[in-house]
């Protein structure tokens, strides 16, 4: 049942053939594959602007940018229902994006405003979205981890349809609560699908110097969840490993670990000088790894879309982050009359 | 003497008891080639090896453990927690266990260990990356609660936190950091348990820890040019609490206010007023004892809303002017 493909370290992105036989069998249309690389532009174009705004002294608080890992947001996305559950970590732009997030709202959060998704309380560290079952970005590394373990017998004693995807990167892996929770959750076959994003660092953390055993997929074995560890950089996999994944947590047979193994681009968050890793690695993955670059790459050759169409969707994503700084600047900071408010229900 | 940070005057503390006793090491997320997240341990990778700054998985809980058990076998570890809202998860290990093992078993084992964290808001780091936990802390026996305002402070009780025989949490305000201040080069180390009047004055005792101290000696400096004096009490720590030097000033000032970060309800300043309303300076008490504390909120991430989360300078100017005159 569990397979490892490793291929987080391939540079072929793989014949023409190959892409459109996966996608045939996968039943993909051109339009769903088109709207997974708008998928993926659209959060690029938001930490790139993340990131400029940070620059350019417009945020006042700490962020974590995930460019590099769209394929994993993507791919995720495509294979869960809109009214699944999410809950989500600190690098969590990407899948509220892909998860139909309202960007003006995200952006607006982010610089800390009132008509944002947590009134300015949040920040980027803790955007949440109850209304399309969100249930919020986590700034305790791994404290989101047991929180699926309850979204997950929730579902199960109100006998409903809908699964928890948990979502947390490497590094959580070493908290002690993922094994306490992992436990739990095939103990008692909850309906949740948890999500490795393995980035390669925690922090400055090598993950091969922060993990004994690898892939940390494999950690499923000992509590008999079945599991995938799948290159998180090709959309297309991720979503083959997550139908798979959701299929099985759906059927109510229990949970389900995937791990996509991806690269982030930028520093861990506002201050990172990236000592810890060479220029050269950084300047692979960008060059040779890219997800957007590969995907899109597939999508020509296969002539599912045309450059000018990859054009114009790009600068179609760019404009929908254009709009929501626009909105997001346009907006009042919430009111100091209001300090106290939200403590309690 | 030479004008070094406070995040620099701590770095220097380590850094020399390192090289003093090579039983001192250091562990925790992030302090090698990163330097920690602060830059705390910056150079000390290269300095004394991944042995002695010993990087660590996420796994706060356990790093305190190990830290705990190394002691036991005569180590001196030096933990880091990243930021100060870390401590929860690693609180089962610091007060059911550091705190308590040398009482439970009958004062036969000791467990020196120093357990650093950087509290404190400021940084638009939002509700969890933001608190200022040392009253929680100071609920424990068995623990020690060291909370400097000064480069000077910062380096001579963290020599002494690490020589000392029981666990101590050093806390630290990530404000303060880059704050400058005159510190020898050489070794001292300064006693635990002992407030500093920072600033000496005959109408007021204001008692202040960490940045508050800051803010309530530019209140003061402000204040004497209309000739109210305010004397500036620092606990430096709060477990132990110095109360008699508190008490002193009290009888001599006959006013007494106390400002902390940390949430008012539930914080250190309870404590502090506790211990002199039911002292002898009682008596000398004209007027109603205040305390001004953080809001009783979480902290927020939006700038401004951040700010008025805790005391401002001009709130505290506020509340000493009413108590000296009377007048609100
Ligand atoms: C309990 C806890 N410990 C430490 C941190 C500080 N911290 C924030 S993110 C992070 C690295 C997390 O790594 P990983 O889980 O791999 O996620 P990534 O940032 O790589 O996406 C650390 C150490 C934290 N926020 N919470
Ligand atoms: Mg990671």
């Amino acid at each position: 049942m569990s397979k490892d493909k490793k291929k987080g370290n391939d540079k072929d992105i793989g014949s023409r053939e190959q892409f459109e036989e996966h996608v045939k069998r996968l039943k993909l249309s051109d339009d769903t594959l088109i709207g997974l690389y708008r998928t993926m532009c659209t959060v690029r174009h938001f930490e790139y602007m993340a990131d400029k705004m940070y620059a350019a002294g417009k945020v006042h608080g700490t962020m974590h940018l995930s460019a590099g890992q769209e394929a994993v947001a993507a791919g995720i996305s495509l294979a869960v229902h809109s009214d699944d559950y999410l809950i989500n970590h600190h690098r969590g732009h990407g899948h509220f994006i892909a998860k139909g997030a309202d960007i003006n709202l995200m952006m607006a959060e982010f610089i800390g405003k009132d008509a944002g998704y947590n009134h300015g309380r949040g920040g980027s560290m803790h955007i949440a979205d109850f209304q399309s079952n969100n249930l919020g970005a986590n700034g305790i590394v791994g404290g989101g981890i047991p929180q699926a373990v309850g979204v997950g017998l929730a579902l199960q004693m109100q006998k409903r349809k809908e699964i928890c995807i948990c979502i947390f990167g490497d590094g959580a892996a070493n908290e002690g609560v993922f094994h306490e929770a992992m436990n739990m959750v095939a103990l008692w076959k909850l309906p949740v699908l948890y999500i490795c994003e393995n980035n390669k660092y925690g922090m400055s953390m090598d993950v091969e110097r922060a993990t004994a055993k690898l892939p940390i997929a494999q950690r499923a074995d000992a509590y008999g969840i079945p599991w995938a560890c799948v290159d998180g950089n090709d959309v297309i996999e991720v979503y083959d490993a997550m139908k798979i994944a959701v299929d099985h947590v759906r059927s109510g047979t229990g949970p389900y670990f995937v791990e996509a193994l991806t690269y982030r681009y930028f520093g861990h968050s506002k201050s990172d000088r990236n000592l810890y890793r060479p220029k050269e690695e950084i300047e692979d993955w960008k060059q040779n790894r890219d997800p957007i670059m590969r995907f899109t790459k597939h999508l020509l050759q296969s002539e599912i879309m045309d450059e000018g169409q990859a054009q114009e969707i790009d600068n179609q994503a760019e404009q929908v982050i254009v709009k929501a700084v626009e909105f997001a600047e346009a907006s009042p900071e919430p009111d100091i009359s209001t300090l106290l408010e939200y403590v309690y229900a | 003497m030479p004008e070094i940070s406070y995040l620099e005057a701590i770095r220097q503390a380590l850094w020399q008891e390192m090289k003093r006793d090579e039983r001192v090491f250091l562990l925790g997320e992030d302090i090698g080639r990163y330097g920690g997240a602060f830059g705390m341990t910056h150079g000390m990778l290269d300095e004394f090896g991944p042995e002695r700054v010993r990087e660590t998985p996420i796994s706060e809980a356990a790093i305190v453990a190990t830290a705990i058990g190394a002691s036991l076998l005569g180590m001196r570890p030096v933990a880091e927690l990243m930021f100060m809202d870390f401590v929860f998860l690693a609180l089962d290990q610091i007060v059911n266990q550091a705190a308590k093992m040398h009482f439970m078993f009958g004062g036969r084992a000791n467990v020196p260990i120093v357990i650093r964290m950087p509290g404190g808001s400021g940084a638009g780091a939002a509700s969890q990356h933001s608190q200022s936990l040392e009253s929680t802390l100071m609920h424990f026996p068995g623990l020690k609660v060291i909370n400097p305002s000064t480069p000077y402070d910062a380096k001579g009780l963290m020599l002494a936190a690490i020589r000392d025989p029981n666990p101590v949490c050093f806390v630290e305000h990530k404000i303060l950091y880059k704050t400058k201040g005159e510190v020898p080069e050489g070794d001292y180390t300064l006693p635990i348990g002992v407030a500093e009047i920072k600033r000496p004055g005959r109408d007021i005792t204001v008692v202040a820890n960490n940045i508050m101290v800051m803010k309530t000696l530019a209140v003061a400096e402000r204040l004497a040019k209309d000739g109210i004096e305010v004397e500036v009490v620092d606990p430096r720590t709060l477990l132990p609490l110095d109360t008699e030097t508190i008490i002193k000033s009290v009888a001599r000032t006959g006013r007494l206010l106390v400002v902390h970060e940390a949430c008012q309800t539930g914080g250190w300043a309870g404590e502090v007023i506790a211990s002199v309303v039911g002292s002898p300076a009682f008596d000398y008490i004209d007027a109603p004892v205040r305390r001004l504390g953080g809001k009783d909120i979480p902290i927020p991430y939006n700038r401004g809303l951040e700010k008025f989360a805790i005391p401002q300078d001009f709130e505290i100017e506020e509340e000493i002017r009413a108590m000296v005159t009377g007048k609100r």
